[in-house]
């Protein structure tokens, strides 16, 4: 995977210091020191129970929905410490998108499964609304599929589509970050496939960040890859650097697969 | 006997007890509805639905006008009283009550309140309502009606709720969509036909509730529409005529019988088939 | 890759994009404290309610409380005109009818849960399961009327003899099936209770034998059980709690079924011999038949205080059936 290095500044647009978080007293991310950069693909990867997926949830504060979990330290987006209370998590989730392991269509039609989220935050009129959703459903290379069947419910759709529904559904809000908690792991191969080339292009809009127990997949289509093992993260960099020469020896017999 | 033929016997003996329990319950279904169809059709006829309850000893046939009339009436009533305050209530319950102390002791008390005597209810809405106004009235029996409807939406729209998974809650506010609007545009919908179906069974629970109304609507020979005063409705109507000495009486109260089942059964199976139906969505 | 004119069409939309979100944010904030606050106002009123009943009832039966005191539980003395009440009666009759009901309704719904759950066809399950849970659906007063004209005389004629030429000879026992027989009366009453239980016993019965992990039962056919010895040894046993929640919730409706009972015990406020044959009265009977006939004021309070007893007993039933039902839903979570 080539970086954009050449035509533009790295850019870090999520920043990661000392954080560490908490289900009631277990200790799940343990001083997480990492950044994101802007229009690229960052994976995380671990065995299960590592905190990729904690560390995930911790950039849109979906951990906020119970009360027994809190984060410490920053997480600064754009420069914001995202984990301050006085941030409106409502409209931190709007420059945060996300996207889930299983497809969660809303039970409506495909439209306004997309139409609901840019209502949140943008009074539209219709045809801009139909361009948004046109728009969306183009990046989420599902427009040629649904174009003739806009009015039918979200949940007809086969599982590789409901997801690249729930990606049109994300991105259709215009975040800048768009987190993937293991997109693929419920569907099939060639499902996979096409999910993952649309991430490829979608780095030329958004910087993503994904979750993925699936190493292949992390070395296919990310930029910059964090290993995390018991809640610590162990080693960042580069992707081909982390797959091709590991600096630590416990990276090394994961992807090599002597472990995990 | 040695000992793995008699285990073979003991299980052949118990399973047989377990069919022939099954056959118990199918047979006094069987019979119940057999003497009711068989009672209720004879008992039909356009007099039935266009004359009003007679007086003992009439000259002419009388029919259930009244009675059928009042019934709708206080059933509509008390399910558009009692379904709203229901499903708020079933949010809290599954949105936002699930660890509150407010949650857990309401979940609770109507867990109980959906299997408490109906008479109680009826004795209540004597006590706090009829006894202030000084007489029995169609807006009592609404109320007591309404009392009945109440647990039985807040328990089903509770389960439904809870039905829907998480992932789809946290896919809603990871749009940004704040909680509210999650509820009422995702979750709410999501379990729409649940719902529903606890609607449709409150309603098909009322319909049928004798005890309640005895001392609270009353009944009434006449017909009156007046909220005000004791309204005529089917089950006291049943209850009066099936007990009286008088043939034409009895006749009207099995036809009266007929319709009554004939209207909660039916919303029964309808219940059924509409989440059945949605389930295999 | 595609970098045309998306991804100018964003970068324009962009600050539009924040400006407004930040406007709707307090509109949203209003519309979440409204919403909350209502539903949150509707769990109250359902929760206050179960208060109201309770204040409503030992208000109207204050009276009858301040003048008969203890004795009243004690006293099988009802005797309206002159102004005297004594609830025994009505109370024995309810407990009564609610025990031989359970003792009759227990095993049918053991059995029509077991056949359900292991032995019937998968295609037949769900109709058959129908059929049941619709006797609970068939109003109390369809089941009465039905009872006292078709049920009753046929129970006098046929079961009635065959009770007191078999049971009724027993020691002990026997004097239980002696006595009358009109098809009216407590056991008659009892009988009927038990068919309008059974789909709720039944229906919760079916429910927790459904919850057993597949695995313990499979392991017990492994064994080399039989279907019963799996149900019995390791099925009822493991959904013990639910099973004695199903129960609970059976004897709550039991004790508090009205009509039905109104029109098959005999109303009869006197108390003749401890023969199942004959009339007596029950709580909901008795205020069904007399309360809005009540003239005096005691009389009333009297007839309240027999609710309040009634809501009493059926809430410590119901309550404990709730909490047996909640541990057993622990435990399976626990264990999934």
């Amino acid at each position: 995977m080539i970086i954009n290095e050449q035509t533009e500044p790295l850019e870090a647009i999520i920043v990661a210091k000392n954080l560490d978080f908490f289900y009631g007293r277990n200790h799940a991310l343990k001083d997480i020191n990492l950044n994101v950069y802007h229009r690229h693909v960052t994976s995380f990867i671990g065995p299960s129970g590592c905190g990729k997926s904690t560390l995930l949830r911790t950039m849109n504060r979906m951990y906020n929905l119970y009360p027994e979990q809190r984060a410490t330290g920053e997480l600064l987006l754009e420069g914001h410490n995202i984990l301050d209370d006085s941030i409106d998590v409502n409209m931190l989730r709007a420059k945060v998108g996300m996207v889930f392991q299983k497809p969660t269509p809303f039970p409506m039609s495909i439209y306004e499964n997309i139409a609901f989220g840019v209502r949140l935050h943008e009074k539209l009129s219709k045809e801009q609304m139909n361009e948004r959703v046109e728009w969306a459903l183009k990046q989420a290379a599902l427009w040629d599929e649904t174009k003739d069947k806009l009015g039918q419910n979200g949940m007809n759709l086969s599982g590789g589509q409901q997801q690249r529904l729930c990606i049109a559904r994300a991105i259709a809000v215009k975040p800048k970050v768009l987190l993937l908690d293991e997109p693929t792991s419920a569907l099939d191969p060639i499902s996979t496939m096409h999910i993952e080339e649309l991430i490829a292009e979608l780095t030329t809009e958004f910087t993503i960040v994904i979750v993925t127990h699936n190493m292949q997949q992390a070395a296919r289509i990310s930029d910059y890859t964090a290993y995390m093992y018991m809640g610590e993260l162990v080693e960042f960099g580069l992707t081909d650097q982390i797959f091709i020469e590991p600096k630590e020896k416990q990276t090394m017999d994961y992807i090599t697969g002597r472990f995990g | 006997m040695d000992l793995h033929k008699k285990r073979k016997l003991v299980n052949k003996v118990a399973l047989s007890m377990s069919l022939l329990a099954m056959a118990f319950g199918l047979f006094w279904l069987a019979w119940v509805l057999a003497t009711t169809l068989k009672l209720g059709v004879t008992g039909l006829s356009w007099e039935l639905f266009s004359r009003m309850t007679p007086p003992p000893g009439a000259s002419e046939p009388g029919g259930l006008l009244n009675a059928i009339v009042g019934s709708l009436i206080m059933i509509s009533l008390a399910t558009a009283l009692g379904t709203p305050i229901g499903i708020l209530s079933g949010i809290y319950l599954a949105e936002y009550g699930r660890h509150t102390w407010l949650g857990q002791a309401t979940q609770f008390i109507n867990g109980i309140l959906l299997s408490a005597p109906s008479i109680i209810v009826g004795l209540f809405v004597y006590s706090a309502y009829v006894a202030q106004m000084g007489n029995f009235s169609g807006m009592a029996g609404v109320f007591a009606l309404a009392l009945i409807v109440l647990p039985v939406v807040v328990a089903t729209s509770e389960n439904m709720l809870r039905l829907v998974p998480d992932t789809m809650r946290e896919a809603a506010f990871a749009l940004g969509a704040p909680k509210h609007v999650t509820i009422l545009k995702v979750t709410l919908k999501a379990s729409m036909a649940g719902v529903v179906t606890g609607i449709l069974l409150a309603v098909a629970r009322i319909a049928g509730e004798t005890a309640p109304l005895l001392f609270t609507a009353l009944s009434n020979q006449f017909w009156s529409i007046n909220l005000n005063k004791p309204m005529a409705n089917l089950p006291v109507t049943i209850f009066k005529f099936a007990m009286s000495p008088f043939k034409d009486w009895q006749e009207i109260a099995w036809a009266g019988v007929f319709l009554i089942t004939l209207g909660i059964l039916g919303l029964n199976i309808l219940a059924r088939i509409f989440l059945g139906n949605k389930n295999k969505q | 890759m595609a970098r045309t004119n998306p991804s100018r069409t964003l970068k324009a939309a962009m600050t539009n994009t924040e400006v407004s979100s930040f406007t709707d944010q307090t509109k949203h904030k209003l519309g979440e404290t409204v919403f909350f606050n209502l539903t949150r106002a509707a769990s109250l009123l359902t929760l206050l309610l179960l208060l109201a009943i309770i204040v409503s009832l030992i208000h109207g039966s204050w009276p009858a409380i301040q003048k008969f005191g203890f004795g009243f539980l004690l006293s099988g003395d009802w005797n309206p005109p002159l102004d005297t009440f004594g609830a025994l009666i009505p109370i024995y009759g309810t407990l009564v009818t609610s025990f031989i009901a359970l003792l009759i309704a227990v095993p049918i719904s053991f059995g029509i849960a077991l056949f359900l759950t292991e032995l019937s066809p998968p295609w037949l399950r769900t109709p058959l399961g129908t059929a049941i849970e619709l006797l609970a659906a068939i109003p109390s007063i369809v089941y009465g009327m039905w009872g006292l004209l078709y049920y009753a005389p046929l129970f006098a004629q046929y079961v009635q003899p065959t009770l007191n030429a078999t049971l009724g000879n027993l020691p002990l026992i026997g004097t239980l099936f002696t006595g009358p027989m009109m098809g009216i009366g407590i056991l008659s009453a009892s009988v009927i209770l038990a068919i309008m239980i059974i789909p709720f016993i039944a229906a919760i019965m079916r429910d927790v034998f459904a919850v057993t992990p597949p695995m313990l039962k499979e392991s017990a056919y492994g064994v080399g059980c039989t279907t019963w010895e799996v149900v019995w040894y390791v099925v009822l046993p493991h959904t013990k709690v639910g099973v004695i929640g199903g129960i609970m919730l059976g004897l709550g409706r039991a004790l508090g079924e009205t009509m039905a009972v109104t029109f098959l015990i005999g109303n009869m406020n006197t108390f003749n011999g401890f023969s199942l044959f004959l009339p007596g009265n029950s709580i909901a009977s008795a205020l069904a038949n007399e309360f809005a006939e009540a003239e005096s004021a005691l009389y009333t309070s009297a007839l309240l205080e027999l609710g309040l007893i009634l809501f009493a007993i059926t809430f410590i039933v119901l309550a404990l059936s709730k909490l047996l039902l909640l541990r057993l839903s622990r435990q399976a979570a626990i264990k999934l």
